[in-house]
């Protein structure tokens, strides 16, 4: 892409330019086809609605014709308009239906979620994700043994997103109420048993952290100002607007809202943050430029990057569940990977140093 | 961004192959790295060392609002006002 003299190209990781528009950012979680889609809207929706007093990039102000407020934890809530549907660019549903499993579609789902903010804490991030493929895996597991519904999760959403003190009562379908963090709490504790009779070291340590994440926002969310986005940027914002004496609606304020979500690490406002050691990390730098040039080793992912580095030239199409390669005159071979943790290092290494060209990797798929 | 999400064409004569592999070894479960180790703050320290405490805080608060101040925009009017997405999902 060519650039006109003197302009820039910026990337910022956010969800909103505070003028209408928003734009997601995208979870996706493989499941068991067996599981019911209904089953993972009803258990998931009160989840979804929830998950932000962790989950939360943080964001000043309102939009999309909601109330207006000054800060509120989520980027994307004031822009969910349904509940449950296939479009993820108007109408947002907070459970979207997108049905593309990229794998064997018989045995697999992959669960496509746009209700989540680009984070840029790594805690919130590894929080985020791993908090919300256990519970998916609890609904797999009919581990969800309780009726959280609530009454109006549209309305929920905004509700629990513009309370920064984490307090709100939202209604439940079964009458009463309760605060964000007291749903979360529910899933917690049938996440603590579904643990304790189904271990896995890192499955503790992830329920541990959820915990006291809870724990704190019950006493005073500012605790978590090193490790949750929406209360880093907060903490960030309060402090800039105290020493300089600036008020919610200052254009600086606003101008820090974006600026927390540059991905310069000279002028992004996270990045600045991280290198004074203000904000918990959870993998090293190292380990991060690894990740861009090593395929993961667990998945077919694994395959699919070896077969481009090794064969680059003769790689005819690559796609999610296959890739093609193309020798000479002779007919397009087609290498399927519809089982999405086929093709791992465990499983190919031998196969690939045995297959020093295309040709020879055919022949021995073929043998 | 748009993934290409469609499937290359099919092609006449085209052969297909699948990745059977031996059972999957155990794989590597990655814990945690870079623990921050246990929360900040609580301390016992009396209230001289509260008070220190409390002082060089609100120092290093001072140090690093001078130095988002640095790296920010002169005009935020301007950014915030020119800071537009077109398209995309």
């Amino acid at each position: 892409m060519l650039l006109p003299a003197g302009a820039q190209l910026l990337i910022y990781k956010n969800n909103s330019d505070r003028k209408g528009n928003s734009y997601g950012s995208h979870e996706n979680y493989l499941m068991d086809r067996r599981t019911s889609f209904k089953q993972i809207v009803e258990h998931l929706m009160p989840f979804f609605v929830t998950r932000q007093v962790f989950t939360g990039a943080g964001k000043v102000g309102s939009e999309n014709r909601s109330h207006p407020c000054v800060y509120q934890l989520s980027q994307r809530a004031d822009f969910f308009e349904t509940e449950v549907a296939l479009d993820t660019m108007v109408k947002r549903p907070i459970i979207n239906t997108r049905d593309e499993p990229h794998a064997d579609r018989e045995k697999y789902r992959r669960l496509h979620v746009i209700v989540g903010d680009s984070n840029m804490s790594e805690y919130t991030i590894w929080l985020r994700n791993g908090v919300t493929a256990l519970v998916l895996s609890m609904i797999e597991d009919g581990a969800i043994d309780r009726n959280l519904s609530l009454r109006d999760p549209v309305r929920a959403i905004k509700e629990v997103s513009h309370d920064p003190t984490c307090s709100k009562e939202v209604e439940l379908e079964r009458g009463g109420s309760r605060s964000a963090v007291q749903v979360q709490a529910e899933y917690l504790e049938m996440a603590q048993r579904y643990v304790a009779a189904n271990p896995a070291p890192e499955l503790a340590e992830l329920v541990g952290q959820w915990e006291l994440v809870l724990a704190a926002l019950e006493r005073d969310p500012m605790e978590l100002a090193t490790r949750i986005d929406w209360v880093i940027k907060q903490a960030m914002i309060e402090r800039f607007m105290e020493r300089k004496g600036l008020d919610w609606e200052s254009p600086q304020v606003q101008m820090l809202d974006l600026q927390y979500h540059d991905l310069r690490r000279d002028r992004g406002l996270y990045y600045l943050l991280e290198r004074q050691a203000q904000v918990e990390r959870v993998v090293t730098d190292e380990e991060i430029t690894r990740a861009i040039q090593e395929p993961p080793e667990d998945t077919r992912a694994y395959f699919r990057g070896r077969c481009l580095q090794r064969y680059g030239p003769e790689v005819f199409g690559v796609n999610w569940d296959s890739i093609s390669f193309g020798i000479g005159d002779e007919p397009i071979k087609r290498v399927l990977m519809t089982e999405p943790l086929k093709g791992s290092k465990a499983h190919v290494e031998q196969l690939l140093l045995d297959s020093p060209t295309t040709a020879d990797l055919v022949r021995n798929l073929r043998a | 961004m748009r993934i290409e999400r469609r499937s290359h064409a099919k092609h006449a004569d085209e052969e297909t192959f699948a990745i059977f592999g031996a059972a999957e070894k155990t794989q590597t479960k990655r814990t945690k790295q870079g623990d921050g180790g246990g929360e900040g703050g609580e301390g016992e320290s009396g209230p001289q060392k509260l008070a220190k405490k409390g002082e060089e805080l609100k120092e290093e608060m001072d140090a690093l609002v001078d130095e988002i101040d640095e790296v920010l925009e002169e005009n935020a009017e301007e950014f915030v006002k020119n800071y537009v997405q077109r398209g995309g999902q």
